[in-house]
């Protein structure tokens, strides 16, 4: 039987410009696994997402990908502020970063909303004052 | 198929980072706010652009645009220009506007 493969990612919080290096590394992952390249592109965006989520919003925080026969479930958790109104953090276009996030040309409100297009299944734990875990599912 | 180099040749865009420049392209998307470009840039196309922060290269790096093209004459630091290329991300400055550009393109895509 096959096994699982397995990726974990530090994201650190401190750095924005650093943002995007596990979505990247996991992208290269990806393709020398011989992934299909839609796979891939919906994987390492829904996974960029989550990154520049918990650099924002979260001061960083703990990614990964488990590879299984027939799907692909990405886990992000950090110890963040939470979300407070998880339905209202899903709607396009809702965001509560700050201005200079916004200058950088992020805090549009699409990171929720890409993750959810993107994977083919998302569900989201989150606890004020706790932080947030993100599991999400891609089919192979 | 045009390519990305034959592309710039055409409009006269100054190359900034080389990357895979043989690649051919398949439409346009313009945008600034990388999430939404995230959510519907298409692998292939080209991506206009006056955003230069370093977040660019991962945006196209992970949609996999053909190529960046900086509108009205944008330009990138060293260390944004040296990460694209490490990257092998394409990106081109241009002066024209993002309307001139789509405009110029619309015509050397047929």
């Amino acid at each position: 039987m096959s096994e699982v493969v397995k990726f974990h990612f530090l994201v650190d919080g401190e750095d924005f410009t650093s943002a995007g290096q596990a979505s990247v590394q996991m992208k290269k992952s990806l393709r020398q696994l011989g992934i299909s390249p839609e796979i891939i592109r919906k994987l390492s965006i829904a996974m960029y997402e989550g990154e520049i989520n918990m650099v924002i919003h979260a001061g960083g925080g703990e990614a990964d990908v488990l590879i299984y026969e027939d799907h692909i479930e990405l886990n992000l958790v950090d110890r963040g502020p939470g979300i407070a109104n998880i339905e209202l953090a899903m709607q396009e276009g809702f965001s509560t970063a700050p201005d200079n996030i916004r200058s950088l040309g992020f805090g549009a409100g699409m990171g929720l909303p890409n993750m959810k297009r993107y994977s083919d299944s998302i569900q989201i734990n989150s606890k004020v004052g706790e932080g947030t875990q993100i599991l999400m599912t891609f089919h192979l | 198929m045009m390519t990305v180099r034959e592309m710039a040749e055409r409009l006269s865009m100054t190359p900034i980072s080389v990357g895979d420049t043989d690649r051919t392209f398949d439409g346009v998307y313009i945008g600034d706010l990388l999430s939404w470009v995230m959510g519907r840039a298409q692998s292939g196309n080209i991506w206009i652009t006056i955003m230069s922060n370093i977040n660019i290269v991962a945006v196209a790096t992970l949609t996999d645009v053909a190529c960046i093209v900086l509108a009205e004459g944008v330009t990138l630091d060293e260390n944004v220009r040296t990460t694209a290329e490490q990257k092998g991300v394409s990106i081109y400055t241009t002066e024209m506007t993002a309307y001139e550009i789509a405009a110029a393109l619309a015509t050397v895509e047929q």
